[in-house]
């Protein structure tokens, strides 16, 4: 506990933090305050909101780190099971897939957390793609409705492998021995999720100011090429930046700032084309105070899983 | 009756606040602490904690569930949550249908409305489903008569239509396991018998009432 106070990069990269947060809580008063009575507050209200919603996050987060490698933990498990939570909500059930969403709730999702938390490499790695993958569709058939089995079976698949198996390698990155960089892993789940989040706010302060040609406007008709080349670029030179704090040479930090944004991109283009095809207008009114956890962490769940591989493959011997 | 709340029945609807997720919108009116009759769609057990909880708590430790007799006497775990923890009003669902000539079924009648009638006595707010058991979420089933019989005898009493929405998926009728998804649960504008209104034409409408508070289709 509080081990973490004692690691003066994590330090500088929790002020860092702090200082960009407190710069937009400045920036966004401004806007309020020079806002011209009358005009639509809607855009500044809600980055305003954003605002105050990043503050208590960062928060949370930092408690978690502090208490050490279990805070992540349980920050994690509760993330994914406040995200499988809202996408099994959206994603159209039927009353025979009861017992197998049960069974990811309530078994499958703590056991993958507890795998971390007790180092089983092997296991952690499987559990999800191999054995909740061989059980889901049989469990769905016991209960005896062959009503779009396949969709069933695999929407269920689908949710578990991002909600919890891909989270899970951002707490997992904790269980990394990397050699010179003993004790400093907390560091590098903040990188990664530093990297990630920005890509994702610069990606819409470009869209916002000079977005114009969309990617894929069926799709998602805020994502724009200025917004993306705009987010990646500043993104992965903010992550550039942050080299010192990982076990990273300049040039690789680069790089795998770089992978990271592209697939966080990719995260969210993912989730938007999901809520097209659900039609998340309606279901939205269930999710609406919760804060739709599942739209913050759509990045992060496509760059853990690749970020993790990559840092295992070529810095753990 | 004092107006006072088991602490299991607040451990309980606490935990099925956390189940559910519940959202509450007031939609045709505001919580009050006038006496009511809160009635709504049922699908899960959740339904009545769900409902109850949402309340707030002065109101809450006055608002009692209509409940069937054979079902919450069944077992002592059941009639001890129904009688002590929830202070069920318990009445014998299909009474009045069993009777055998009009007279019977003039007196069965009377006795269940009074039942509910002193149930709600001075101060109190009763939940009711008026559907008297559980369906599978898709569709509203017909109201039985006792909503129609107790809003004649208590007309000071108002009638607030409930409608809640996904937790058939949450916790289905047959499953004692539930599934923490999100739900959402609206509050809609009182209704009234009109003078000379035919009973299934009120019924009709208390239904209609209820299920025009329906936000998502049939999942």
């Amino acid at each position: 506990m509080l081990e973490a106070f004692r690691d003066p990069k994590l330090v500088w990269l929790f002020g860092g933090v702090l200082c960009l947060l407190a710069i937009s809580s400045v920036v966004g008063s401004i806007l309020r305050s020079r806002q011209k009575p009358g005009v639509s507050r809607t855009t500044i209200d809600n980055l305003n909101a954003r605002i105050r919603a990043w503050w208590k996050m960062c928060a949370i987060f930092a408690a978690s780190i502090l208490v050490g490698r279990i805070g992540s933990l349980i920050l994690f498990g509760v993330i994914s099971f406040l995200a499988m939570r809202e996408y099994m909500t959206l994603v159209p059930t039927r009353r025979g897939d009861h017992r197998t969403l049960f069974w990811s709730f309530f078994v499958i999702m703590p056991l993958q957390y507890y795998l971390i938390g007790i180092q089983w490499y092997g296991l952690f790695a499987i559990m999800i793609p191999v054995l909740a993958c061989i059980f889901i569709p049989p469990s769905i058939a016991m209960a005896g409705d062959t009503e779009h089995f396949l969709e069933r079976a695999s929407k269920i698949q689908f949710g578990i492998m991002v909600c919890v198996y891909s989270l899970s390698h951002a707490p997992a990155l904790l269980l990394l021995k990397i050699p010179g960089f003993e004790g400093h892993d907390a560091r590098l789940l903040l990188y990664l999720v530093i990297v990630d989040q920005m890509s994702d706010v610069l990606q819409y302060v470009w869209g916002k100011l000079i977005g114009k040609h969309k990617i894929a406007w069926r799709v998602s008709p805020n994502k724009t090429w200025e917004g993306f080349v705009g987010g990646v670029v500043s993104a992965t030179a903010l992550g550039t930046a942050l080299w010192w704090a990982t076990p990273f040479t300049p040039l690789q930090s680069a790089g795998m700032s770089l992978m990271i944004c592209i697939l966080g991109f990719n995260g969210g283009l993912v989730m938007s084309a999901i809520k097209r095809d659900i039609g998340i207008k309606d279901f939205g009114l269930l999710i609406e105070g919760h804060g739709g956890i599942l739209d913050r962490i759509d990045s992060l769940c496509f760059a853990a899983p690749i970020f993790f591989h990559l840092v295992r493959y070529y810095f753990v011997p | 009756m004092s107006a006072h709340i088991h602490p299991v029945a607040s451990l309980l609807a606490a935990i099925a606040r956390g189940i559910s997720g519940v959202q509450v919108q007031w939609a045709g009116c505001e919580p009050d602490e006038r006496q009511r009759i809160y009635f709504a769609n049922h699908t899960s057990h959740l339904d009545f904690v769900v409902l109850w909880s949402a309340l707030p708590s002065e109101i809450r430790a006055r608002t009692r569930p209509i409940a069937a007799k054979d079902y919450w006497h069944e077992t002592p775990l059941r009639r001890y949550l129904a009688e002590n923890v929830f202070r069920a009003v318990l009445l014998e669902r299909g009474s009045l249908a069993r009777t055998k000539n009009p007279e019977e079924t003039h007196f069965v009648g009377r006795h269940l409305i009074e039942d509910m009638a002193s149930a709600l006595g001075e101060k109190n707010s009763l939940i009711l489903f008026p559907e008297g058991t559980r369906g599978s979420g898709e569709k509203i089933g017909p109201f039985r008569s006792g909503l129609y019989h107790v809003a004649l005898r208590r007309p000071d009493v108002e009638l607030v239509p409930a409608y809640l929405e996904n937790l058939n998926r949450i916790l289905p009728k047959g499953e004692f396991l539930p599934v923490p998804m999100l739900s959402l649960l609206t509050f809609g504008k009182p209704i009234q018998v009109a003078p000379d209104e035919d009973k299934d034409l009120f019924l009709e409408r208390a239904r209609e009432a209820v299920s025009s508070l329906r936000r998502i289709g049939p999942a």
